[in-house]
C-alpha cells in the first residue's frame, strides 16, 4: 500500500524567524552551483515594517481626517512604543476614552494633535492635562484585495 | 541575587490599555463563568471590592460606582504576559516566569545601581506594552519576592513603607538597621511560602512580622514545623535556598475541570463536555511527552445551590496501555461518565484529570497477546499543529460537539473584550 504520512499533507507552521535560506545545504553532484557563494536569505516583510516587535502592536483606522497622509479609512497601522514620539511623528494616542490617529504637534510645551486636513480641528490640551501617546505609526497597510 | 518583577493588577491593567474609557474607573475581571472578582483595578481596591468576592454581591454594595465588569480574557493577558516576560528578562542573566504576571531574574553579577536599572526597566515595559510594574530585588527569592511586596504598598498606601522604596525596592542595597526595619514593619503574612494555617500558627507563638520570623533559629523551625518553614527564615536570613529551576517540572497529574455555564441534566450534553475536557488535557500531556495510565471522570452538582438535589461521583478508569491519544482517552473518559451519571439532578461542573502519568520515551515491555493498538501518534501530532495554528478547536473529536457557543454547558463569558493583540478581525480602532 502506498500511503504518505499525513503530517506530509499539512502546511509547515510559521518559520521562526520568518524567512527560509535561499540556498540549502543539499550535498550535489558535478559542477557546484555558482549561487552557493551568494546564499542570503528571502525578503522578509516584517522585518521592513517592524523594528522592535516585542513593542509594535495594530490598529484599524476609522475616519478621514489623516487621508492626505495616506491613511485611509480602513487601513491598519503599524504602531511602534519604543519609537520616541517627535514633533511631526504621527502618533496613536488617547483622546476622551478613544483613540485617536494624528500628527503629533510638539513645540516647547505646547503640544496639539493636528489632522492631516486643516478641515479638522485640532486637539489642543490644557495646561497640566496629561497626553496618553500610544505609540508612533511607523507605517500603514492597505490591502487592495 | 534575585529580582521578582509582576505587573500591577495585570488583568485589569491589561483591560485598561486596550480601553482607554476604563481609566479611573474601578474595574473588576470576573472568574470564569463570570463568578467573583479575580482582579482589580486600583480604583476598585480604593472602593472596597475584595479579591474573589462575588459578582452579584459587588453589584449589589456599589450599585452606582459605576463599577465596570469584564470577563476573563485570557488570551489577550496571555499575549500580554509573552511581551511583559520577554521585555523583563534582559535585567539579569536568567529569568524564570512564576505566573502569569510575574518572573524572577537572576541578577548575580550584574553592575551598577539596581534600583536605577529597576526604574529604567518598569519605564521600559511600560512605554513599550502600557503595563505598570513593580520590581523587587533581594538576596533570595523570598526576600525578592518581599521587596516587591514593599515597593508596591510603598506606592499604594503612601506612610507604609518609606517613599523612595515605590515602584522599586532594592532591599540588598540598604544597611542592615534600614532592611530590619522593613522586615518590621511587614506583617508575617505577607511572606512568601506563609500560608493562613502556618501563619496562624507562627501567630499563637507570639511572633507578628518578618523580623520575628527572620529572628528564629532554622534548626529548632525544622523541628518544631517544617523544613519548608525553615527554608523560608533561611531565606529572609539572606541564604538563597530556592534555586532556579531551569526547566518547569513535568505535572504528575493534568487537569481540564470548569463550571457550566448553566446547569446540564441530560447525559448528551454532559458527553460532549466531558469529550471535550479531554481532548484538552490530552493536548497538555501530549505537550510535555507523556502517556496516562489512568483517567479520573467527575460531575458534580452546585454545592451553593442548596435547594438542589445533591450527586457528586468521580471514577478512575484504567487504560490498557499508556497512552496520549484523545480518541483512547476520551473513550475511557466517557465509559467513565456513563457509569457514574444518575438523571434527575442538575449538574454543575464536570472534569477529566489525567493519573499515573509516564515519560512517553520510557516504555514497559510485555507480552501482549491482543491485537495493538493502532499508533495514531502522527494524527494526534496533526491534530495539535491544526489547533496551534488556525485556533482552538478547528479539529476535535465529534463527541465533543459542534454547536459552539451555544452548547448548553459552554462558559457564560457576557463582557468579554475582543482579541486585540490576536485577531485582525478585532483590533482596536484609531480614529482618524
Amino acid at each position: 500500500m502506498y500511503s504518505i504520512p499525513p503530517t506530509a499533507l499539512l502546511p509547515l507552521p510559521e518559520p521562526k524567524p520568518s524567512y527560509l535560506p535561499m540556498v540549502d545545504g543539499l550535498l550535489r553532484a558535478g559542477f557546484p552551483s555558482p549561487a552557493d557563494e551568494f546564499a542570503t536569505r528571502q525578503l522578509d516583510l516584517i522585518e521592513l515594517l517592524i523594528k522592535h516587535p516585542l513593542a509594535t502592536f495594530y490598529w484599524q483606522v476609522s475616519g478621514k481626517s489623516m487621508q492626505d497622509a495616506g491613511i485611509w479609512h480602513g487601513d491598519i497601522l503599524v504602531v511602534d512604543r519604543a519609537v520616541r514620539p517627535a514633533h511631526k511623528s504621527i502618533v496613536v494616542a488617547e483622546v476622551d476614552g478613544e483613540f485617536t490617529v494624528k500628527f503629533l504637534h510638539k513645540r516647547g510645551s505646547e503640544i496639539k494633535l493636528l489632522a492631516a486636513n486643516p478641515l479638522f480641528e485640532e486637539i489642543t490640551f490644557q495646561e497640566g492635562q496629561q497626553v496618553v501617546i500610544c505609540g508612533v505609526v511607523t507605517s500603514c497597510i492597505k490591502r487592495f484585495k | 541575587m534575585y529580582a521578582l518583577i509582576d505587573g500591577n493588577n495585570f488583568y485589569a491593567s491589561c483591560e485598561t490599555i486596550w480601553n482607554p474609557k476604563l481609566r479611573g474607573r474601578p474595574v473588576v475581571v470576573a472568574s470564569n463563568n463570570d463568578g467573583c472578582a479575580i482582579a482589580r483595578s486600583d480604583e476598585a481596591k480604593t472602593l472596597g471590592i475584595k479579591m474573589g468576592q462575588p459578582l452579584f454581591e459587588i453589584r449589589k454594595l456599589f450599585p452606582k460606582a459605576g463599577v465596570v465588569v469584564l470577563s476573563a480574557n485570557f488570551t489577550l493577558y496571555g499575549t500580554m504576559s509573552d511581551r511583559m516576560m520577554a521585555i523583563a528578562a534582559p535585567f539579569g542573566t536568567k529569568s524564570e516566569p512564576y505566573s502569569i504576571d510575574e518572573l524572577f531574574v537572576d541578577v548575580a553579577g550584574v553592575p551598577g545601581n539596581m534600583t536605577a536599572r529597576g526604574h529604567r526597566m518598569r519605564r521600559r515595559i511600560e512605554q513599550w506594552i502600557g503595563l505598570p510594574t513593580g520590581i523587587g530585588i533581594g538576596p533570595t527569592k523570598t526576600l525578592a519576592k518581599l521587596a516587591n511586596h514593599v515597593a508596591k504598598s510603598a506606592y499604594r498606601k503612601p506612610g507604609s513603607y518609606p517613599i523612595e522604596f515605590a515602584q522599586v525596592c532594592d532591599l540588598a542595597a540598604l544597611p542592615a538597621s534600614d532592611f530590619e526595619s522593613v522586615l518590621e514593619a511587614t506583617d508575617l503574612g505577607e511572606i512568601w511560602g506563609v500560608g493562613r494555617r502556618i501563619g496562624a500558627q507562627l501567630q499563637a507563638a507570639g511572633l507578628k512580622t518578618a523580623l520575628d520570623v527572620a529572628r528564629l533559629d532554622a534548626a529548632t523551625v525544622r523541628r518544631r514545623w517544617s523544613v519548608v518553614l525553615e527554608r523560608t527564615v533561611r531565606e529572609l536570613q539572606g541564604q538563597s535556598c530556592i534555586a532556579f529551576e531551569d526547566a518547569p517540572p513535568a505535572k504528575k497529574e493534568i487537569a481540564c475541570t470548569r463550571s457550566f455555564g448553566h446547569p446540564v441534566m441530560e447525559l448528551a450534553p454532559l458527553v460532549e463536555a466531558v469529550s471535550e475536557f479531554a481532548g484538552r488535557a490530552a493536548e497538555k500531556l501530549r505537550k510535555q511527552g507523556g502517556r496516562a495510565g489512568q483517567v479520573l471522570t467527575f460531575i458534580h452538582t452546585s454545592p451553593f445551590r442548596t435547594e438542589d438535589k445533591q450527586y457528586s461521583r468521580s471514577v478512575t478508569m484504567p487504560m490498557r496501555h499508556p497512552t496520549a491519544d484523545t480518541g483512547l482517552i476520551a473513550q475511557s473518559a466517557i465509559r467513565g461518565l456513563q457509569a457514574i451519571y444518575r438523571p434527575g439532578f442538575k449538574f454543575a461542573k464536570a472534569g477529566v484529570m489525567l493519573l499515573d502519568i509516564q515519560d512517553g520515551n520510557v516504555e514497559q515491555g510485555e507480552l501482549d497477546l491482543d491485537e495493538p493498538e493502532p499508533d495514531r501518534s502522527e494524527l494526534m501530532t496533526v491534530m495539535d499543529r491544526l489547533n496551534m495554528r488556525y485556533g482552538r478547536g478547528t479539529l476535535k473529536l465529534a463527541s465533543a460537539g459542534t454547536a459552539g457557543m451555544d452548547r448548553q454547558w459552554e462558559m457564560r463569558q457576557a463582557n468579554k473584550t475582543q482579541g486585540y493583540t490576536t485577531s485582525w478581525a478585532e483590533l482596536p480602532t484609531a480614529r482618524a
